[in-house]
This record gives structure tokens, sequence and C-alpha cells, in this order.
């Protein structure tokens, strides 16, 4: 029962390690750019729905909406202000680019008088409700979490296979420049993926809040999600939710079971041992360049 | 307007290419000889620390702006190099000898990190020193009984067989040495074979490896040159700090490296110096200039990150060369005076020079 229950709530912190890991990899896949940013998108997305129901007084599912568009829009916003100017420049260019965002992003929020500095709990309806199976205690939240990510997964699954979009999208991450030839608005297209990618992030940290707290320095759960998408395989998107999960249950079962301090880094450890193993991760393709 | 007429192959690969060169490192090293007492303590302190950062730049310069592999973990090398150093010096060792053991022992580590290089590039690189480097932090953090935990470690003053460098200013000329000696190394290195190997290697590991070039040999060698330097630095860090503690060496530290070199200018001997002086005179800057901004503005803590930021935004977008590239452009049009053209240097966009397959 005791290792059931780790593996829940090993496969919640899974889904948000997959959900911001689904972000890099949309954006990889799109414009193979590594986006460094994802952990603070997340840290503003849920700083945002914090904004809207505590400052604004919204309801719980209006907030929601509100800080999803809005992250979408940013992201749409930052991919043509600062990404789109060095497209084509080495991709380290664009690495150091977006910890340099990441760094704003975060001093920014700190800079905010009175709220930036200090942790706060998201007010969500379910709250610290907890769900008795049998002998199993569910934490509401934690539950929320693993369905949310289960619904956007099939949505997004469905908007890649059915939507004249996500066809579109997955054109252009195939082969830029045929997808351009097909009348394919590449460009558009990166944009839109960067807003994409911005919600699912901002969803994550809607989910997120909830269990651990907002606060600036939230963001650095981002390079956790690394590890997730390289152990997936970091061209494929169900791959990355694959590789959150296995990070997630990994590091709740080396919580109770391994002695102290390696929960941090059995992350690290996995995809270590992932690099030297299969670098290529569990989905992804082989690839070799060639002259 | 200059014009250097060659008239020999040796003068290509000369250190100093003409005589202005003589004249202003000379010039340079004089005012670095007669520092202490030109300038107070305090920023006689700061100039050890540009010192030492320059160290570690060098050798991630090498590693990043010449071999082309980013590794956004190095702080983890600084630390094995601040550590060894701590544990020997108080072991009671003199000063060169441990200062040999953290370079080696960086070297190793080093080494064993460059082996993942040899199967994965790019990112995946990026990603599996990060994840070095939290284990290395980790490790520093729980080996309790070597490395003194979370509480961390002090560390006696270097000791010269029998002479105490307890003083700054005695400190400050025992890494004047140091950093001249790994300048004077890192320049030579470069116009060897070895050096055109590296930057062979980061221009393409394809085409190098059709000359002839030991992909493995030559990334393994570059890895381990570079820990050994950041290990170097991370000994004088130590001595100079005097307090070592596992969160000195967290991920912060690497991107503030990385930044370092960035900023400074990614292959350039220059850059890693300009870089260092950038990481250590920019909170002298922000710090100076607090109490002419509102308060809200001043006073706020994010402010360092917001700049750094900012600055890191502003010569990716702008000047990919970084400090040293623009530089590079004021001299090129001193140099050429009244010929000056503004396309001299556009960047040339790559459209997707993509990694993957086609």
């Amino acid at each position: 029962m005791q290792f059931l229950q780790l593996v829940i709530s090993g496969i919640a912190q899974g889904c948000i390690y997959g959900l911001i890991a689904l972000g890099f990899v949309l954006i990889y896949k799109a414009t193979e750019t590594v986006s460094f940013v994802q952990g603070e998108l997340m840290m503003l997305g849920a700083f945002g729905g914090l904004a809207c129901m505590t400052m604004l007084n919204f309801p719980f599912w209006l907030s929601v909406i509100c800080a999803i568009s809005a992250m979408a829009v940013f992201g749409v916003l930052l991919e043509r202000l600062i990404i789109r100017p060095i497209l084509g420049q080495p991709a380290f260019s664009i690495v150091m680019l977006t910890i340099g965002i990441g760094y704003v992003a975060r001093g920014l929020i700190t800079m905010i008088p009175g709220i930036g500095t200090e942790t706060h709990t998201l007010p969500v309806p379910y709250k610290d409700e907890i769900w008795k199976v049998g002998t199993l205690v569910l934490n509401v939240e934690q539950m929320v979490v693993i369905a949310a990510t289960s619904v956007l997964c099939g949505l997004l699954f469905a908007m890649f296979k059915y939507s004249k979009m996500g066809i579109a999208m997955q054109a252009s991450s195939q082969n830029q420049l045929a997808a351009y030839y097909m009348g394919i608005p590449v460009k558009r297209i990166n944009g839109l993926v960067w807003g994409l990618a911005s919600a699912v992030a901002a969803i994550a940290g809607l989910l997120l809040a909830p269990i651990t707290f907002v606060h600036a320095n939230m963001g650095f759960i981002g390079l956790k999600a690394f590890p997730a998408a390289v152990v997936g395989g970091f061209g494929s998107l169900p791959g990355a939710i694959v590789g959150g999960l296995i990070i997630g249950i990994v590091e709740s079962l080396a919580g109770f079971y391994a002695p102290d301090g390696i929960k941090d880094i059995a992350a690290y450890v996995v995809v270590l041992i992932m690099l030297m193993v299969k670098p290529n991760g569990l989905f992804g393709e082989k690839l070799r360049k060639k002259v | 307007m200059r014009f250097v007429f060659k008239t020999d192959y040796a003068q290509d690969i000369r250190l100093a290419k003409h005589g202005g060169h003589v004249f202003w490192y000379s010039l340079l090293m004089v005012f670095l000889l007669a520092a202490p007492w030109l300038i107070a303590e305090y920023w006689l302190a700061q100039l050890t620390f540009i010192l030492i950062y320059a160290i570690a730049g060098l050798g991630l310069m090498l590693l990043a702006g010449f071999t082309g592999q980013f590794s956004i973990g190095h702080a983890a090398f600084l630390g094995v190099g601040a550590y060894t150093q701590a544990v020997f010096t108080n072991m009671g060792f003199p000063f060169p000898f441990a200062l040999a053991m953290a370079g080696m022992l960086s070297a190793a580590v080093g080494v064993v990190v460059g082996l993942p290089a040899l199967r994965v590039k790019g990112i995946y690189l990026g990603i599996a020193t990060i994840a070095f480097a939290f284990i290395v932090e980790e490790v520093f953090a729980r080996w309790e009984s070597v490395t003194g935990g979370n509480s961390g470690i002090h560390i006696k003053a270097p000791n010269l067989f029998g002479w105490e460098l307890s003083s700054g200013e005695e400190f400050y000329f025992l890494c004047l040495v140091i950093t001249v000696t790994v300048t004077l190394g890192i320049l030579n290195l470069l116009r060897s074979s070895t050096g055109r190997a590296f930057v062979a290697i980061r221009d393409s590991e394809i085409s190098a490896q059709s000359m002839g070039i030991h992909l493995a040999r030559y990334k393994t060698l570059s890895f381990a040159i570079s820990a050994a330097l950041a290990g170097i630095a991370g000994a004088l860090y130590a001595h100079k700090l005097q307090f070592i503690s596992p969160d000195q060496f967290n991920i912060i530290q690497s991107i503030d490296l990385l930044l370092m070199v960035v900023i400074g200018g990614l292959g350039s001997v220059h850059g890693a110096f300009l870089g260092a002086i950038f990481l250590i005179a920019m909170p002298q800057l922000i710090a100076m200039t607090k109490d002419y901004l509102p308060a809200v503005i001043g006073q706020a803590p994010g402010l360092q990150s917001l700049v750094y930021g900012a600055v890191l935004i502003g010569f990716v977008l702008g000047e990919p060369l970084g400090l040293y590239g623009r530089w590079f452009k004021i001299r090129t049009y001193l140099q050429t005076f009244p010929f000056y053209r503004k396309g001299m240097f556009k960047r040339q966009k790559t459209f997707q020079k993509s990694d993957r397959l086609k």
C-alpha cells in the first residue's frame, strides 16, 4: 500500500515535470531551439493565476482561463520580439538568450514590492482535501494534477492528429523548408508553438501551485524537466510525459527507500545513466547527420 | 591607420603582432604589478577576484569558445578544486603541491564528464554537465567527513614552503603570477596544432574528423584542461574567501561562469578577462547606483538578476561576440580609419543549420 501511495504521489509530481518537458519538446521540435525559460514561464503562470484570484477576485475557473490565455499571448510576443530576430544563429546563442529571459523574469517578479519576495498559497477550491479509497489516502490536489494532465494530453493529441493547425505544426517541425513550400506560414506557426508551450507551462504552474507554494524561485523546477525530456527522447511529445513520469516516480521512491539526499539527485542520476545507455532517449529517433 | 607588413610566416603566430601590442600589454603589466600601491585594499581584493574568475573563464573559454563544447556545470570543477585545495592545505601540504592536486583532480573529474561528450553533443551535453554538477554539489553537502557538509569548511592561508601568504597583497601577487602563466599557456596552446584541432572541432566535427583529428582524444583533452583551469581557479577562490560551502558551487555559479564567457566574447582570450571584469564590476556598479534610484527599484533584491538578464539579452541580440567583439569593431574602425565600411561585420544568417537529419 505504501508503495502504491508513493507511486501515486510520484506520478503527480511526474506529471508536472512532464508538462514542463512538453513545453521544451514542443519548442525544440518546431524551432530547434532549446528554451531554458520554461520553468520561469511556469512561475509567471502561477503568479498570473494568483494575481487574478487574490487581486482581481476572479472566480477560480475564470482565473485559470485568464492566466493561461495571458501566458499564451506572452509566449507569442516573446517569440516575436526576442527569439525571432536571432533565429538562424548558433543554437547556443538562443540557449543563452532564454537563460537571460529567465533572469529578467525572476528579477522582475522579485522586484514587485510586497509580493515578489514572499511565498504565497494559491487559494484553489480543492485545497487540502483528501479522498480515502480503502487504505489509500489520496490527496485531491495530486489527483487533479493527474486528471488535468491526462485531459491535456488527450487534447494535444487530438489537436496534432486532427486539426489543421496541429498538422501544420507537425509538418513544420519535420521539415521547415518543405512546409514553407506547401504554403504553411512557418513563422506564424513558430510563434503559435511558443504560445502553446507557454500555455502548457502556465497550466503546469497552476497545477503545481497548490502542492508547493507560489514564489519567485519555483521556476528552478524546470531544471528537473530537462532530465524528463532527455529520458523520453528530446524530440518526442509522448516521450516528454513518459520521461516526466519516470523521473517523478524514481524521485518519489528514492525519497522513501534511499538514504537522505538521493532524492534531490535521483533525476540527474537517471538522466546520466540514460545518456550513457541510450543517448536518444526512450522514444527518440536515431539520427545521424549527413555531410 | 596601421598596416602590418608581413614578410615571414612566423609573424602569423607571433604572440605580439606589432609594436602596439608590446607597448600596451607592458603598460598593463606595469599597472598590475604596481596595483597594490596604487589602489585601495578593497579594490585590490576585487582585482584578485577578477584574476581568479579570469582563470576559470579561460578554462571555460577553451572548452566553449574554442572547442565548441558547452558545459553548464562548470561550477562543479571550481568546487572540486576548492575542496581539494582546502583538504590538502589543512592537512599541512605546501601550496604548490595542493594546487597541483586541485588541478589534477579536477582534470580527472573533467575527463569523466567529458566521456559523455564523445557520444552526445549540443544540448544533451549541456544537460549531462548540469546533471553532473548537481550530483557533485550534493556530494559536497553529504560527504561530511571530508567537506564539512553544509556548514562549510575553513581553509588556512597558502603556505609556500614556510612562507605564509596571509596578507591581501601577497596573495594578489600569487594570483597574478598564476594568471599570467595560465594566459601565456593558453595562448601558446591555441597557436599549436592542438589548439588548431580544437578550433577545427568547434567549426565542424565531421570535417575535423575527416582531416584526421582524433575527436575523442581532443574533446577529452579539452575537457581535462578546462576542468584543470577551473580547479586552479577554485583553489585560489577557496584561499581568497577562506571559507567554502557547497552552495557557492551551485547552478547559479555555473550560469554566472557561462554568462561571463558569453558577455566577454566567445572565442577570444580577451573575452575571458573582459567577462571577468564585467562579472565582478557589475554588482559594484549596481551597488553604487542603488542610492540614486527610487527605493522601490534600488532596494529590490531582484535588481541584480534583472540587470544581468537584460545585459545578456542585449549582447546576444546585438553583439554576439560580446565585449571583445565590440572592442574589435572599434579597433578595426580606428586601424583602417577612413576605410571602415558599415557591412564589414554583418552577421551572417545560417538558416536552420540543422543538427537533426532532414
